[in-house]
């Protein structure tokens, strides 16, 4: 039993962390409004060169073939800044999937890609436009198509970064990959990685929600004193710290056992993405009420926050669907301070 | 990361359960805050867990313990709860002051108290809020004046846990004349000591789990001093750190109490409220983060950690979540809720007594608004 990183895990979240401290400031995010992309190519390109889209990707079809744990953390440290690219969708979840179906499918050497995925669970397609390939599915059957090969129908989110569409396809158009389920593929797995991932970026947007209402409770001065000298400002922080304290080891874990593929590690996943993306909730909201009427405009940052958070906790999987899991864990499976860590196999 | 056990790990638990199983009354003992013979029955547990050495299981042998480290405590304490045995009447001293004494504790010091804490032999209380020193601790007003090799103690203690029955307690003297968090010591006290008065209080559920403690010119050896003269302060900062943090409330104790709640809504299921099955699945949740993450904490004190200002986060995310599990138990209730364990139509499960205890939670051990405080100022670093 050890819940510790390894120093190589820690490194090479730190490695994420200054690339995107650097690379995607509220600057950057501005002049992508402002130009209306969801994508800035430089720093596409430097994630890429850094490797971390080769991370979940077996060494097989070209990857590094670590694990959950590690995808996690850079999932995280991208939450911190709020990260437009899709690289969780891309790299933690489609890319893999593609991988198992057809692990010598050209897109995969091609670093700069990104990969999109019309998953069952999910009404849209995120970024499906500017993908060099969506995957899809129909009738046990697993499929890839360019997005000129479909028909996109632009969904606009209220997030300026998420660029969701509705898609329009036929198999005769798109590239057959065999059965939805060869080499191990597995569409389920899919969605425990996103949900897992959009459960640690969360723990990031939460973290940096906080991080700002605490610099800016500094500095503001209202009745000759810093605001965040007075309890109610102080209390409100504390408060969206405690969630996010708890829900990072739930995180961590989901991260540890989404592989034993039970449903103890099935709740664990939900019970992760609920709790962070509820951190997440609490945070932007703490920290929106921390700025006043500054966090209510345009020009203050927190709202990308709050808009992450709200489209990731309805999307891979609404609260009910991820509560509706947890409880077939508490009510099919035996339940007490003996089975934190207990596996299905182990009881059956 | 490994989140599995090892071999040894397995049979540990098995141990423990084994023991436990062959020794643990089958009949509940009444509460050690309700009668002086409840409280001697715990003492007697204690002496019983003694004998088979499961004091404390964290110590070292040579002061009574087992030498275990953190993970083993926390299988140890599954274990406990799992098997519904007694509530640890020495909770004061096992839990709070005993870390305190390992860490700043003279060799002397540990020989004496520590293996009888361990045994039950002594029972402690903590005598740490004044009527004018609750939240802000570093208002206390008793008095310790070094004669020679004493110190003689004046001034008026309350609130003081399990001080009606215990033989010992401690708690934070001042230098007179010493302001604010400086010049106070921490110093341990019998109660049968001449000069000290113990009147009970009463707690809203009727026990006498509280007391006042009037000290008039209490004569101490200098040896009951615990580390520095004057460094009292940050003493029973560490102190308060261990009981929020790690030891005073097992996760284990909630994981009992949400597999009971689940067991409670899976026989009303048909004639509660729907909707409460969302708060059943949120008391689990809540009960497996808290375990999830003292898990985490051990294995970072494991690795050479320290237990810092997120032990207030702990502290906060219990008892909050104690009372969201007792009162989700009252819903599914219903009309039975306000029953008491005397009413034949009671549930096995004394929910409501739970409840009430559970209120407590977020007022002991530091209320939970001086633990935001302490997160908001030491974790976030908001000025004070």
């Amino acid at each position: 039993m050890d819940f510790t990183l390894s120093e190589e895990q820690l490194m090479f979240a730190e490695t994420a962390r200054s690339l995107f401290a650097d690379s995607c400031t509220p600057d950057h995010w501005r002049r992508m409004m402002e130009a209306n992309e969801a994508i800035d190519p430089t720093r596409w390109a430097s994630i890429v060169e850094t490797g971390l889209t080769l991370v979940l990707l077996p060494e097989e079809a070209g990857g590094i073939g670590l694990a959950e744990t590690d995808f996690a953390l850079i999932a995280q440290e991208a939450g911190y800044v709020a990260l437009p690219e899709p690289l969780i969708e891309s790299a933690g979840v489609a890319a893999p999937l593609l991988a198992a179906l057809a692990p010598d499918h050209a897109l995969l050497s091609e670093p700069s890609a990104t990969i999109a995925i019309a998953h069952p669970a999910n009404p849209y397609v995120a970024n499906a436009d500017s993908a060099g390939g969506i995957i899809l599915h129909a009738d046990g059957e697993a499929f890839l198509a360019t997005p000129d090969q479909v028909t996109l129908t632009a969904q606009p989110s209220i997030d300026p970064f998420r660029r969701l569409f509705s898609v329009e396809w036929s198999k005769d158009k798109a590239t057959p990959l065999g059965p939805n389920n060869q080499n191990g593929a597995d569409w389920d797995l899919a969605f425990d990685r996103a949900a897992l991932f959009n459960a640690a970026f969360g723990l990031g947007l939460a973290q940096r929600a906080v991080d700002l209402a605490v610099d800016y409770a500094k500095e503001r001065q209202q009745f000759g004193k810093p605001i965040g000298s007075y309890q109610a400002v102080k209390h409100h922080l504390a408060s969206a710290q405690v969630a996010i304290e708890f829900a990072k080891p739930v995180v961590a874990a989901a991260a540890a056992e989404i592989g034993a593929r039970d449903t103890q590690a099935r709740a664990r996943v939900s019970h992760a993405k609920l709790v962070a993306l509820e951190a997440a909730d609490k945070a932007a909201r703490a920290s929106i009420q921390v700025h006043g009427a500054m966090g209510y405009s345009w020009e203050v940052d927190v709202h990308l926050f709050l808009k992450r958070t709200v489209a990731l906790t309805q999307t891979w999987g609404t609260p009910a669907h991820h509560r509706a899991r947890i409880a077939t864990r508490i009510f099919t499976q035996p339940m007490g301070p003996d089975q934190t860590f207990a596996r299905e196999k182990t009881n059956a | 990361m490994d989140l599995t056990y090892t071999p040894e790990q397995q049979a540990f638990r098995a141990e423990v359960r084994a023991w436990l199983d062959a020794h643990v009354p089958e009949h509940p003992l009444e509460h050690f805050d309700a009668t002086r013979e409840g409280f001697e029955a715990h003492r007697q547990w204690e002496k019983t867990l003694k004998s088979g050495d499961w004091g404390m299981v964290t110590w070292p042998r040579e002061y009574g313990g087992r030498g275990l480290d953190l993970i083993q405590w926390l299988i140890f304490e599954e274990e406990y709860y799992r098997a519904g045995a007694p509530g640890r009447v020495n909770q004061n001293g096992i839990f709070l002051l005993g870390p305190t004494l390992i860490e700043f504790g003279t060799h002397e010091q540990k020989q004496r108290f520590l293996p009888k804490m361990a045994s039950g032999e002594e029972i402690w209380a903590q005598a740490w809020s004044e009527p004018m020193a609750g939240s802000d601790l570093a208002g206390v007003r008793a008095t310790a004046v070094r004669e020679g090799d004493e110190y003689i103690l004046n001034g008026h203690k309350i609130w003081s846990s399990r001080a009606v029955f215990a033989d010992w307690a401690f708690g934070l003297f001042r230098e007179p004349g010493s302001e604010r968090h400086k010049g106070m010591s921490l110093i341990f006290f019998p109660l049968n000591a001449p000069g000290v008065t113990v009147n009970a209080i009463k707690k809203i559920n009727g026990h006498v789990g509280f007391a006042e403690i009037f000290l008039e010119n209490v004569r101490v050896p200098a040896f009951n001093r615990l580390g520095e003269e004057g460094q009292g302060w940050h003493i029973c900062m560490a102190t308060a750190g261990f009981e929020r943090g790690l030891m005073l409330r097992s996760p284990a104790r909630y994981q009992v109490a949400a597999k009971k709640l689940a067991e409670l809504w899976a026989a009303n299921k048909e004639s509660a409220d729907p909707g409460l099955e969302a708060d059943v699945v949120r008391a689990h949740m809540n009960a497996d983060a808290y375990a999830l993450n003292i898990y985490q904490t051990a294995s970072r004190l494991m690795a050479g950690a320290k237990i810092g200002p997120e032990a207030s986060t702990n502290k906060i995310f219990w008892s909050e979540l104690d009372i969201h599990l007792t009162q989700t138990a009252l819903n599914i209730l219903g009309p039975q809720a306000e029953l008491t364990h005397e009413a034949p139509d009671a549930n096995a499960v004394d929910w409501i007594d739970d409840y009430i205890f559970a209120l407590a939670g977020p007022i002991y051990a530091g209320s939970n608004e001086i633990q935001r405080n302490i997160i908001a100022e030491r974790m976030l670093g908001l000025p004070r």
